[in-house]
């Protein structure tokens, strides 16, 4: 077993697909909300082999592109200070503010850096004590821990030049906030199987029950996905809204509890503004005033988040999947890769990149 | 971003509550990993990693159940 491979294979993939269209007997729609989620279905085709009667689409599943562009501009006006190094995930740095990217604050003369873990940022701090390091703290509940960890290494550590930028946000509340918009039209969702693996599953119960909607615990490779979506269509042929669990070699019912036991020494929860869906009770996570020597937002305190401003990007749509990327009269002419309007464009887990990267039209490319 | 992969676990290096690390072996690649959060893994189990943490060890009976059931799905006419 190497749990990659086993996942993939094809021929199991299209009988899965063929079960799907003999239970499927009129129109659902069935929402992810993981950006690799996203990604691996556009780039296996997962939605082409459905019938053409059940439409997946793409929720708020990527944490880069659910950043709220004031937060950029903070991150850019922290890293703009002479004394700053200021450290985030490779993916946020092409990602828009109201005014720049934090690249274009690196390349204005910015310390920027791109790291692969919080501890490096930790590291980074105890081998240059005379700067500061900040690290912009982004994710869902799967990331949550690692920064909760970088923290504590912090404090044990005796670190005095440390600070998080913290930006993480939590699923549930965001489900909920999508469930309770009267034009909604999500019937049925695919939980994201790495936030699961943390967090568990314990809070999707209410929510099943509350709005009468299926949700399965779906891992990422194209057969975790295939099933999860057979195992919701059953459901809601069959008129159940029940939580089952398709990812269970990685997801046990209370998730992680030794990562969550460290998110709940460091965080509290608080309320929290989403890129396109506004502010959202009880969707954030701030560090304990007993932590509030690492955090950037006391250590820092002239930097405001400035509100969302409107612009000509449809990402807020496309992450509550009311309309799709192609559906964007700018995807792919105004709007690419290298040079994105919104956050969706920008990390490969967002949707409109998705589509770019295995969707264009060929006139386009 | 919540991209996180397989690795299987060569060696366990330190040990208390912080500072558990240890090598995981990826396809072709081998990293120092934080081990903290899964302090049930032995050496030989596969977990899986999400920014330089192990945030869950990954239970073979349970992905042998989940390849059994699709494998009990039957091929079925299309509907």
């Amino acid at each position: 077993m190497r749990y990659v491979d086993e996942f993939r294979d094809p021929d199991a993939a299209r009988r899965v697909a063929d079960a799907i269209a003999a239970t499927v007997t009129r129109a659902w729609t069935i929402m992810e909300i993981c950006g690799g989620q996203t990604h691996a279905i556009v780039r296996y085709g997962i939605d082409r082999m459905l019938p053409g009667m059940l439409s997946l689409v793409h929720g708020p599943g990527c944490p880069v592109c659910v950043t709220p562009p004031g937060i950029i501009d903070a991150a850019c006006a922290i890293a703009s200070r002479p004394e700053v190094t200021l450290c985030t995930f490779g993916d946020m740095l092409r990602v828009p503010g109201h005014e720049q990217s934090l690249l274009a604050a690196r390349t204005g003369g910015a310390d920027v850096r791109m790291v692969y873990s919080p501890l490096d940022a930790v590291e980074l701090a105890r081998e240059n004590p005379e700067r500061e390091v900040v690290f912009l703290a982004i994710g869902f509940e799967t990331t949550a821990p690692t920064s909760a960890m970088a923290v504590l290494q912090a404090e044990r550590k005796g670190l005095a030049n440390f600070s998080l930028l913290s930006s993480h946000v939590l699923v549930p509340p965001a489900m909920r906030q999508l469930l309770g918009d009267p034009t909604n039209r999500v019937q049925g969702f695919l939980a994201a199987g790495h936030v699961c693996a943390v967090a568990g599953y314990r809070d999707y119960h209410a929510i099943a029950r509350q709005f009468r909607i299926p949700i399965v615990v779906t891992g990422f490779e194209p057969l975790d996905i295939l099933q999860g979506i057979l195992l919701c269509v059953r459901q809601l042929e069959e008129n159940r809204a029940d939580v089952e669990n398709q990812y269970r070699r990685a997801v046990r019912h209370d998730g992680n509890r030794t990562a969550r036991a460290a998110v709940g020494q460091v965080f509290e929860v608080q309320g929290q503004a989403w890129r396109g869906m506004g502010r959202i009770e009880d969707s954030g996570l701030a560090l304990r005033s007993r932590f509030a020597r690492f955090d950037a937002f006391k250590r820092f305190p002239e930097v405001r988040v400035p509100t969302e401003r409107q612009t000509p990007c449809i990402s807020g749509e496309v992450l509550r999947g009311v309309r799709k990327p192609d559906e964007c009269p700018m995807f792919g002419k105004l709007c690419t890769p290298e040079h994105p309007l919104g956050a969706t464009m920008v990390s490969s887990e967002g949707a409109c990149a998705a589509y770019y990267r295995y969707r264009r039209a060929p006139e386009a490319a | 971003m919540c991209l996180a992969i397989p690795g299987q676990v060569l060696s366990i290096d330190a040990s208390g509550t912080l500072a558990r690390e240890g090598s995981v072996a990826f396809a072709g690649v081998t990293k120092r990993i934080s081990l903290a959060f899964v302090p049930d893994a032995a050496i030989g189990d596969f977990v899986i990693v999400h920014a330089g943490f192990a945030i869950a060890r990954l239970d073979q009976d349970e992905a042998a159940r989940t390849l059994a059931m699709l494998e009990a799905v039957p091929p079925e006419a299309r509907a």
